[in-house]
């Protein structure tokens, strides 16, 4: 019985007891070519286009590539260059020039610094990345590092424009009385006298005194460096130095603007309106005429001062404008049960401001900022049209050498590179920090 | 009891306007009204002290003195012995003439850019990344010069179209010629021309009018007007028996016939270059410096534009699209129905706002010669006259009335648009 009972069961089924090896998915969805399959020839539509995209890179990268590599970079002058041009490959088109940059590219990074100065410039560059670190990257670096982020703003200037080290003390020294002033005068007197004090009496220290003192010690202990004149300013170090300051005024401007913007208070918010708005509707380059041609009458008669600090000052005024804009759209776009959570914990303005609402108003305009700090790097370059010589009015300078004169595409290229890197790693990093803040559910 | 909860009637002592709340805040716009004034007054009393040293002091009477300039790309007629205003009249509308052909184009090529920036097919969605990226981060000043640099030396001369086997040749069925010194297109002419209206008499700001131009513009409004109401008829009877009658036949007629017959009526005919001596005759003469500008501008606000477009679309979320496809609708109804009137209300106000800023950028146009408004007025007019701080006040005054209109436009096409809330 048993055994006619197995035959049947052996006759009829098949039960499979263990499972089978996985199989590998087809090939062709899978690795390049299903990768290909699904990206690049989905539907007959989606060929065509991979098609003619592929002819386009080809076509690109056909005369792109000889240019770039089949060039020459050691001649003193254009003809030169040709002349090599016509021996090795027979033609003049279609290969690139380096030479003029390999000759030219420190002018075109320093202006016309002096050469045997260069490492200020490259010290202050170094300074502004060590001072950048704590705050940029706040959770890596050690807090202490903030001093020097601090003593930034005295050092840069003094780097780059040389002279007497009593210059940024005496100036530094300003903040230290009005700290002071502040710290001694609260207890004693209340905090608005505090407040008052702790912004007249630097004033008065500045404009007052600070010149004489400043001018005394450099006699008694005549300590400092080689001074360097404006007019030697220039390349690509103009407009970092010009880029960096902007930003650097224009974020907590920009703050008190929109702050203003949005407030009760009528007459202050009407002043604030006006001036967001004249400076949004006018183009920088009129801005740049007002700081070249006009600044010096807007002020008492006999000031005389630097056409790069003039240029600086409205290239401020002009991202404030804008940084203001950006950052009210961050306050508008909080919800109102924060301002009203701030004043039901019974914050006054200042530190709901400070404690709850700047911190996520900014953190929600961080695209915005940083493509206004973007937008204000890439415009210091109109200050070539006031006649400054930055990297754009080098490149007309070395154009109008004889050895040079014809040259274009070598140093558009180089200067496009500079500032490309500068602005693709800015919106990278902005990027990187909308990730990191990122504290809501998506 | 009652003198405990009553307020204290206490007289007005004066740190009340600092320490009381009802009157802190008026302090304080007093305040901040005073040294405002007191700025500007510092400002203004330098100014006039510093002119009368100076001995020039404002005066605009310059402006309808003889400019003694040429500008060569205009659209209106000038020649040097205009005053300095028609100078700087004429580089208004240049001005408003490369903003309009910039913002046209940017937007073609910003909205297809974008869309293709989206499209499932990698390669493409890689290179138009790369053109963004490319055109974002590098300054708008270098891509302007670089395209009068390209468009002056690498292109051909007009004597390389002469000859019995030239080395360039016209384009597009030899209508246009592009060659280093500008580009010639076709022009209208109107055998049976209607003539021109004069405007505004022998002022600064005349301006002749083409009547055949006029009269063009009003039948195609009126044929426009035609077809909505064709497209409203249309409507009603759907609405009413659920059947939409067949109307694009009769728009296309609406559209084209009076426009034809119009043409014909008018002669119309294209004048094309011709080479004639070293250079090219007849056609409209686009300078090398307005298309430099114009392209410039164009390829360096699309690239923003494109990144609108994209985040426009990617902003109207994945439910609506299924809903609407829940609901029965087809794709493509989905697209001008429900998708896309919802992206244009996240696109239009950043786009104007582009628009905006590419006005503001064609100011660059100095850097390449194009008489815009900066060029005149604050370029050779000031160089001229050395009335610096009038030149740039009404310069100012100029874009400011430019943008307050674009802004103004924003505003009203943002508050018809807005979302009502519950």
């Amino acid at each position: 019985m048993s055994d006619t009972h197995a035959e049947a069961a052996r006759a009829i089924t098949f039960v499979r007891t263990e499972m089978l090896p996985e199989q590998d998915p087809p090939a062709s969805t899978i690795g390049i070519i299903g990768w290909g399959r699904t990206n690049l020839f989905s539907s007959i539509g989606n060929s065509i286009l991979t098609v003619i995209a592929l002819i386009f890179i080809g076509y690109v990268l056909s005369g792109l590539l000889p240019w770039l590599f089949q060039s020459v970079w050691n001649a003193e002058s254009l003809n030169e260059c040709r002349e090599i041009m016509n021996a090795t490959w027979g033609d003049t088109h279609g290969h690139a020039c380096w030479g003029v940059v390999k000759e030219r590219w420190l002018q075109l990074l320093y202006g016309f610094y002096p050469d045997n100065l260069y490492w200020r410039v490259n010290l202050a560059f170094v300074l502004t990345l060590v001072a950048m670190a704590p705050v940029l990257f706040a959770e890596q670096m050690p807090r202490k590092m903030l001093i020097l982020t601090a003593l930034y703003p005295f050092l840069m200037p003094w780097l780059l424009w040389g002279g007497a080290i009593w210059g940024p003390i005496v100036t530094a020294l300003g903040f230290v009385i009005g700290y002071f002033a502040y710290k001694i005068l609260e207890p004693l007197a209340g905090s608005l006298v505090a407040i008052i004090a702790a912004v007249v009496l630097p004033v008065i220290w500045w404009f007052g005194l600070a010149g004489p003192i400043s001018e005394a010690l450099t006699d008694l202990l005549p300590i400092g460096i080689e001074a360097v004149q404006s007019r030697k300013f220039g390349g690509f170090m103009l407009a970092i130095l010009l880029g960096i300051v902007a930003i650097g005024c224009s974020l907590p401007i920009g703050i008190v603007l929109a702050l203003g913007r949005q407030s009760d208070l009528l007459l202050v918010k009407a002043i604030c309106v006006g001036f967001i708005e004249f400076i949004r509707g006018v183009p920088l380059i009129t801005l740049l005429f007002v700081a070249s041609l006009l600044l010096n009458l807007f002020l008492p008669p006999g000031t005389n001062f630097d056409i790069i600090l003039r240029v600086m000052i409205m290239m401020t005024l002009f991202a404030a404008a804008y940084m203001a804009e950006v950052i009210r759209g961050g306050l508008a776009a909080l919800p109102k049960g924060q301002y009203e959570g701030a004043d039901s914990l019974g914050l006054n303005y200042w530190q709901a401001q400070r404690l709850i609402i700047m911190p996520q108003a900014l953190k929600i305009s961080i695209p915005g900022i940083v493509s206004t700090f973007i937008g204000i790097f890439k415009d210091t370059t109109l200050v070539s049209i006031i006649g400054l010589f930055d990297v754009i009015g080098l490149s007309n300078a070395i154009r109008a050498d004889t050895a040079w004169n014809g040259i274009y595409w070598e140093l558009f290229a180089f200067i496009a590179f500079l500032f490309f890197i500068v602005c693709f790693s800015m919106s990278r990093y902005s990027m990187y920090l909308e990730r990191k803040l990122q504290t809501g559910h998506k | 009891m009652t003198a405990l909860t009553d307020p204290s009637r206490a007289s007005f002592r004066l740190s009340m306007l600092i320490y009381d709340t009802r009157y802190r805040s008026f302090t304080i716009q007093v305040v901040a009204l005073l040294g405002f004034m007191l700025f500007g007054a510092w400002l203004i009393s330098n100014t006039i002290t510093n002119l009368q040293t100076l001995g020039k002091p404002i005066q605009f009477g310059f402006l309808l003195e003889p400019a003694q300039y040429d500008i060569n790309q205009r659209l209106l007629d000038y020649n040097n012995r205009d005053t300095h205003l028609r100078a700087a009249f004429i580089g208004l509308t240049n001005t408003l003439l490369v903003a309009f052909l910039g913002c046209i184009a940017a937007t073609i090529i910003g909205v297809f850019v974008g869309v293709l920036r989206l499209s499932k097919n990698w390669l493409v969605a890689k290179i138009m990344t790369v053109y963004v990226e490319i055109f974002r981060n590098v300054p708008v000043l270098l891509w302007i010069v670089l395209a009068m640099a390209v468009l002056i030396e690498s292109l051909p001369s007009p004597r390389d179209f002469r000859g019995e086997d030239p080395e360039a040749s016209m384009a597009l069925f030899d209508t246009v010629a592009i060659t280093n010194r500008g580009v010639y297109i076709p022009e209208p002419l109107f055998s049976r021309s209607l003539g021109d209206v004069h405007l505004f008499g022998a002022s600064p700001l005349r301006m002749d009018i083409s009547l055949d131009l006029l009269a063009i513009v009003l039948v195609i409004i009126g044929s426009i007007f035609a077809i909505k109401k064709v497209n409203a008829r249309a409507t009603a009877i759907q609405n009413s028996t659920g059947l939409r009658p067949t109307t694009w036949h009769l728009n296309l007629g609406i559209f084209f016939v009076p426009l034809i017959v119009l043409l014909i009526a008018l002669g119309f005919h294209l004048g094309y270059p011709a080479l004639k001596g070293f250079n090219f005759q007849g056609g409209t003469h686009l300078r090398n410096s307005l298309t430099a500008l114009w392209l410039a501008l164009s390829l360096y606000t699309a690239a923003f534009i494109a990144e609108i477009v994209r985040a426009g679309i990617l902003a109207i979320s994945h439910g609506q699209t299924e809903a609407a496809g829940a609901l029965g609708l087809r794709p493509k109804r989905i697209m001008s129905l429900v998708v896309l009137p919802q992206a244009l209300r996240v696109i239009i106000p950043p786009l104007i706002s582009n628009y905006l800023n590419l006005t503001k950028n064609s100011s660059l146009a100095i850097a390449v010669g194009y008489m815009d408004i900066t060029g005149t007025l604050g370029g050779i007019t000031m160089n001229q006259t050395g009335r610096e701080l009038e030149s740039v006040l009404m310069l100012m005054l100029a874009y400011l009335i430019i943008s307050l209109t674009i802004s103004a436009v924003m505003n009203w096409y943002n508050s018809r648009v807005k979302l009502v809330e519950r």
